[in-house]
């Protein structure tokens, strides 16, 4: 359950589901970012392109509404803003086909994702990964075809990146069936589909809006960290 | 009680009985529920014993166990603690079952002390730490080591699979613990002694974790930090009990439970 302490906004507690607090990601889900490693995919320390989903947990302090600033750390010059689409479950999913999965899916939201720009994928780099206040999520929409959203991203008004959700490595309703696998998913639970590769820097000062059609807007402020 | 419990210990258990979720203390026949009545260990179904929050999980955090690793480890061990978060369905209880996958080669137990935050903290300096912490309890934190992969290693599926994190089976408040860097950690299964450690041998201590944690993310009442495991893993397979203790804090067992438990869906 989320915590009072967690301000995610009530209509997202509608019955006969409201959010269970579990939100888990997706990384390198986009090809891209595989491809810009290059020879390093193969070279220690990763040895090869991952074969199970690679995935990261946004803990209840990251959670944030649409909103809200974002305190970037003292000593962290910009924040990597990677929109996604995030997945609401509706029932229970506990090593489910695909078909089953995506049949699950009860909302789409946008969301996104901040994290300290990474030099390795080899660790889960928690200090980067969970800042507070470091994972917005928008307004939840009815279900969609997870696979047709484009979205934008401004930063001071300007366009900093367009992206979308059809080039995962691991489309939706498999991402959802692979980690159902081996980690039940419940009602309420959010799965975010993963960024796309060159998630534009924001610094403190500015301003951040992420948009897509038919998905309610994300938009708030980057802070000096104190 | 032969751990160390001291005559009126405040420790708690939360178990479910006769339909419905109890607050439990430990009593000279098993334990005593809230509204007095008196049951047998093994008649409860124990629950993690607090109701946790966010789950937070520390890899590499003894140098020996570091060592018996560093074979198949890619990079030498980062300075900086090796932190990562599990979700609340992979938690367990006390006397609980956990699924030992046919298919993999080596599943290992990992005895750690859960400490339990009671007090909310951002930017806690490591001299005021402990005031955050309300209690402790053991953890077993099992991990699949086959399904390891050099990305976010280790990633969910070695590490965030439904009920492989047991929990229990007391939640035993601070006050009760005058040194946590001073108690022996063992392991056995089916009786076999086969780890040993002592969390004098942390590598990143209680205070120094909750100074780096609170540094980037706020701690609130519930969350649990898992510091880690020490040297002497070892596979274990379905039917195996594992019986993870931690000396003043508790027993902690669970059992290995195969595939076929796992039966698919049917539907109408």
């Amino acid at each position: 359950m989320l915590s009072d302490a967690c301000d995610l906004p009530r209509f997202v507690e509608r019955p006969p589901w409201r959010l269970s607090g579990v939100v888990v990601g997706a990384a390198l889900n986009d090809p891209d970012t595989l491809e810009a490693l290059g020879a390093a995919v193969d070279a220690a320390p990763y040895r090869g392109a991952p074969r199970a989903p690679v995935l990261y947990v946004k803990p209840r302090h990251t959670l944030a509404r649409a909103d809200a600033p974002l305190q970037l750390p003292a000593d962290a010059p910009a924040v990597e803003v990677g929109a996604t689409i995030a997945l609401l479950v509706g029932r229970t999913l506990c090593r489910a086909s695909p078909e089953e999965a995506l049949d699950a899916v009860t909302g789409h939201a946008l969301a996104v994702d901040l994290s300290l720009p990474l030099a390795s994928f080899y660790r889960p780099a928690a200090r980067a990964k969970a800042l507070d206040g470091s994972c917005h999520i928008g307004a939840i929409g009815a279900p969609h075809r997870p696979d047709v959203f484009g979205w934008r991203v401004s930063i001071d008004g300007r366009t900093a990146q367009r992206a979308g959700s059809a080039r995962y490595t691991r489309a939706p309703a498999q991402l959802l069936a692979d980690v159902s696998g081996f980690m039940t998913l419940r009602a309420g639970d959010l799965v975010l589909l993963g960024v796309a590769q060159g998630a534009p820097l924001a610094r403190a000062g500015q301003r951040v809006r992420i948009e897509a059609e038919g998905l309610a807007p994300i938009e708030f402020d980057v802070e000096a960290g104190a | 009680m032969t751990t160390g419990t001291p005559a009126r210990s405040a420790r708690t258990a939360r178990v479910a009985w006769a339909g419905a979720i109890h607050e439990a203390r430990p009593h000279p026949h098993g334990l005593q529920l809230a509204d007095g009545r008196v049951l047998a260990e093994d008649a409860v179904v124990w629950l993690p014993p607090f109701e946790p929050g966010t789950v937070i999980a520390l890899g590499l955090n003894y140098a020996e166990h570091a060592k018996e690793l560093a074979r198949e480890l890619s990079k030498p061990v980062d300075a900086e603690p090796l932190v990562f978060f599990k979700t609340a369905g992979s938690l367990l209880g006390h006397r609980g079952q956990t699924w030992r996958p046919r298919e993999a080669a080596f599943m290992h137990y990992e005895c750690e002390l859960a400490v339990i935050i009671g007090r909310a903290g951002r930017r806690i300096a490591a001299a005021d730490a402990m005031q955050h912490v309300a209690g402790y309890t053991v953890a077993n934190d099992y991990a699949v080591r086959d399904y390891l992969e050099n990305w976010h290693r280790p990633n969910l599926r070695v590490k965030n699979r439904d009920g492989a994190t047991v929990l229990g089976p007391w939640f035993v408040p601070a006050a009760e613990v005058p040194d946590p860097h001073a108690l022996a950690l063992r392991t056995w299964v089916n009786g076999v002694p086969t780890q040993q450690g002592h969390t004098a041998d942390l590598v990143h201590r209680i205070p120094a974790l909750i100074e780096y944690l609170s540094g980037f993310m706020t701690l609130a009442p519930g969350d649990v930090i898992l510091t880690g495991t020490p040297e002497g893993v070892s596979d274990v397979r379905a039917g195996d009990e594992v019986v993870c203790e931690i000396e003043g804090i508790g027993r902690l067992v669970n059992t290995l439970v195969d595939d076929a438990l796992f039966q698919p869906q049917t539907r109408e």
